[in-house]
């Protein structure tokens, strides 16, 4: 399973943060910095893969923003490379050209499509069209009744 | 595109965050988060009751600054509130919220599980899904009594929908993993592997995660699931690229359902039933086959995916350990990847290898890439490549190429990075390097080399501090071994004692290795474990006898098993009695098998920490001391002691920073004890308290003395 996942920009800006364990505030913030830091470092000849701790990390950079995911010894590398592609296609999709901007500022939507791919550290759709099509449903949704409540009384 | 905000635009929060980002300093960012704070604070108080809108946008702010990075002590019970909206986003917030800042107020943790069970039973698929996602995201034990019973259920009726099923299935596995007693098997279990037939991908893919953690402890509820896998999964893998659809991944046919098949099948022995195993062969080689063919599209994504089937394949192949063909088609796969122009399929290859190595089926075909690996020990550039290239010398050596390997990983040495070093000269001291004359002129070849490149690390792990002609201090090479496991306990001019040692829970494992410096024979040798009467009753060791010849030169291995009873004071003794020459030798040293080794650490919040020490305060069960250092008191050194003890090393908790706390639990047959210790440092005046806390008097005394020799 996946541990948890992180993103951040190439000064170090945290920008989502997804644990799938149970851990303390503190402890939490102490991981963020050191594999901030470890994955800051590694230069472009470098694998993406890192062993840390008991867990490996799986790292790829997209334009500004590092995508960092946690997996266990036994897990797949190569799959969760493209775990985190099929991320970064869900956020595209979403937000046409995806670009960190939209992530500060549309960050709990970030969560949203994550939560509808990935649950308790395990993949849970596959299928982009689904994935994307059960995000933009609930939007909808809520646009349709926001419309509603404020149209004008008379 | 920088959309400011898409869908329900909390215009608000967009220019909060713009607020935030335009901040100069960080005390300007403090400042400005502080004022909106108190904002919330007071719109939260006011007497306006707020609508819901407004309420979302407030719950949001608090989250947002939460994961700047800064503490929230208040929100939760608007955020609770939102939970029972009928407004989808409303809810989705609240759920949020409280997923990222999980509050452990028994109030606020009963109206939670209140609004979930709401929301499972309102037969809303996309409510459904909110609840369960919340459930398998904070997955606490409150949450596990309250639903593990019920999600089950859920998931295997007939009349839940495709995306719910999903979600149960995940949320379950969650539940199971962080409270398995309360996830009893029964009669859903048949229904869950029943889904791996499913029409539905998605269904299957979740039901595939569920089963393979389940399998793992229970597998002859799950065993009827591996024909159905391997069905589906010779289904995938033949299917042409448009029968999947969309669970095609860049020409891959559903790659994640794949991998999470083939990883159930890892937790079961080869198929019994000749036809399934017959078809999981085919299987294999149909994927293996495809491996050579051209690629179907240039993209990377392809390649990863495909690649990523192939290794989980090859990862079957190996654990099967059972189609001789199969494996050596799996050595050669990995052969050519060695030599791979991507970075990434080397590292993983030399992976697989290793584990390839010690299958005795395809031990050999591994050893003809040797100096492929070599290659890749002298010129890869990225230090974890380089470490997989050491695990898998090491795994492929025997006597055949042990010279080669053993120069080869020397040579290296002088050049390589500290992290590396220490496990190659772990490594050095097992037997097959032992065993040859290379280890005695190569020993001290070995010493040689460390002292220059690094002292500090010559002083530890297999080599001795001194010339090997002296004999040590016996109590301080004891002592030695209190916080490491591995070294050399014993030296004289005519044999040395090395001790490696593994431990976990209240059971260890000593190899003992006796080397004989000399060139003549030694006769009669006789090493036995001697323990008292008191100590033979908390501990219990097994041995067996050795070979009473040992050659000139040579080394022979002693084990001993080891299991705790219960807490013991006293060290066992191991006396050695040998013919050498025309003398008769007898000696004895203490072995270093001592209480902490059963030590296991307990990471702890500093709450819990100061609780639990404040439970531990009857006089009987605190042991204090107040010594002088004997060594340099760092402060790094201090703390990797501490580890090496067996306790863990938390970190702010003691309000004075210079001080160091640790807790673990010492694992006996009989019973577990809590430990707590404090050690605080004078710099001054050269000296330390130290502080141990356990519910066990002797424990606490035996535990502090050993611990005061090592500062």
């Amino acid at each position: 399973m996946i541990h948890f996942i992180l993103l951040f920009s190439r000064q170090g800006k945290l920008r989502l943060q997804k644990w799938y364990t149970t851990l303390p505030d503190k402890e939490k913030k102490k991981i963020i910095r050191e594999i901030v830091q470890i994955i800051l470092s590694r230069n472009q000849k470098t694998s993406s893969f890192v062993d840390w701790k008991d867990l490996k990390l799986v790292y790829k950079r997209y334009a500004s923003l590092y995508f960092c995911c946690a997996i266990e010894d036994q897990d797949n590398e190569l799959l969760t490379l493209e775990v985190v592609h099929r991320y970064v296609e869900l956020l595209d999709k979403y937000f046409g050209n995806v670009c960190e901007l939209d992530i500060i500022f549309n960050f709990e939507k970030a969560y949203f499509i994550l939560d509808e791919f990935i649950i308790g550290g395990e993949v849970q759709e596959t299928s982009k069209k689904i994935a994307v099509k059960a995000i933009e449903d609930c939007d909808m949704l809520q646009e349709t009744v926001e419309e509603y409540m404020n149209k004008p009384a008379f | 595109m920088p959309a400011v905000s898409k869908g329900d635009g909390m215009r608000g929060l967009a220019v909060f965050i713009s607020d935030i980002r335009n901040c100069k300093s960080k005390e300007a960012e403090i400042k400005r988060i502080n004022k909106e704070l108190a904002n919330i604070r007071s719109k939260f108080k006011g007497d306006k009751a707020l609508d819901g809108y407004s309420k979302k946008k407030y719950v949001c702010k608090l989250l947002f600054i939460f994961l700047l990075g800064h503490d929230i002590d208040f929100g939760h019970m608007e955020a609770v509130n939102l939970l029972s909206s009928n407004r989808y986003t409303e809810k989705q917030i609240g759920y949020l919220f409280i997923s990222v800042l999980v509050n452990s107020n028994s109030e606020l943790i009963r109206l939670i599980n209140n609004a979930i069970k709401n929301d499972l039973a309102s037969r809303n698929p996309t409510f459904m899904g909110l609840a369960l996602h919340c459930i398998a995201n904070v997955g606490s034990r409150e949450m596990a009594e309250a639903f593990a019973g019920e999600i089950p259920k859920i998931l295997v009726a007939g009349d839940t929908m495709d995306s719910v099923k999903q979600s149960a299935a995940l949320c379950l596995l969650r539940l199971y993993r962080t409270s398995p007693d309360l996830v009893p098997m029964g009669d859903w279990t048949s229904r869950v592997v029943h889904l791996l037939n499913d029409q539905h991908l998605g269904v299957v893919t979740a039901a595939t995660s569920l089963i393979t953690t389940l399998a793992q402890k229970n597998p002859e509820e799950f065993k009827t699931s591996v024909s159905l896998a391997v069905s589906r999964l010779s289904r995938i893998v033949t299917s042409a690229s448009t029968d999947l659809q969309d669970y095609t991944y860049y020409f891959v046919p559903a790659p994640w359902l794949s991998v999470k098949l083939l990883r159930l099948l890892q937790c079961y022995p080869p198929p019994e039933d000749p036809a399934v195993r017959g078809r999981l062969t085919e299987c294999l080689e149909t994927i293996l086959n495809k491996a050579q063919e051209p690629p179907k599209s240039k993209k990377v994504q392809h390649s990863n995916a495909k690649n990523a089937v192939l290794f989980e394949a090859i990862s079957l192949i190996i654990h099967h350990d059972s189609e001789p063909n199969l494996l050596v088609r799996a050595c050669n796969q990995l052969g050519q990847f060695l030599q791979h122009r991507e970075t990434n399929l080397r590292y993983l290859a030399l992976e697989s290898m290793c584990t390839l190595a010690s299958s005795e089926f395809s031990h050999e075909a591994v050893k003809t890439h040797i100096e492929t690996v070599i290659n890749a020990l002298k010129t890869e550039r990225d230090v974890s490549v380089r470490q997989r290239a050491v695990d898998l010398l090491y795994a492929m050596c025997d006597r055949s190429n042990a010279q080669q390997i053993v120069a080869e990983m020397l040579n290296y040495l002088e050049t390589a990075d500290y992290s590396i070093r220490e496990e190659i000269v772990s490594y050095l001291c097992f037997p097959y390097f032992f065993h040859s004359w290379l280890w005695y002129h190569k020993y001290h070849l070995l010493i040689r080399m460390l002292h220059r490149t690094s002292p500090d690390l010559a002083s530890s792990e297999v080599v001795s501090e001194e010339p090997a002609d002296t004999v040590h201090d016996a109590d301080e090479l004891f002592h030695k071994f209190v916080c490491k496991n591995n070294g050399v306990l014993f030296e004289n001019q005519l044999l040395q004692i090395g001790l490696k040692s593994e431990f976990r829970q209240n059971l260890g494992r000593m190899f003992i290795f006796y080397g004989n410096k000399t060139s003549t024979q030694f006769l009669n040798f006789t090493p036995t474990v001697i323990c008292s009467d008191d100590l033979q009753s908390s501990l219990n060791l097994q041995t067996k006898p050795v070979d009473p010849t040992v050659d000139g030169g040579a080394q022979v291995q002693q084990v001993v098993n080891i299991e705790c009873v219960s807490d013991f004071m006293e060290a066992p003794i191991l006396n050695i009695q040998f013919r050498y020459g025309g003398t008769f030798q007898n000696l004895s040293v203490k072995l270093p098998i001592t209480l902490n080794k059963f030590f296991q650490p307990t990471e702890m919040s500093s709450q819990d920490f100061f609780q639990r020490w404040k439970q531990l305060s009857n006089p009987k069960q605190e042991v204090q001391n107040i010594f002088k250092a004997k060594h340099p008191m760092d402060a790094e050194i201090t703390k990797a002691k501490i580890i090496g003890f067996g306790s863990a090393l938390l970190e702010e908790v003691d309000p004075n920073p210079a001080n160091f706390v640790g807790a673990g639990i010492i694992h006996t047959k009989t019973t577990q004890i809590g430990c707590l210790l404090r050690l605080e440092p004078n710099l001054q005046a050269q000296m330390y308290r130290l502080t141990l806390r356990t519910s066990k008097e002797a424990v606490s005394q035996r535990l502090c003395e050993l611990l005061s020799e090592q500062f």
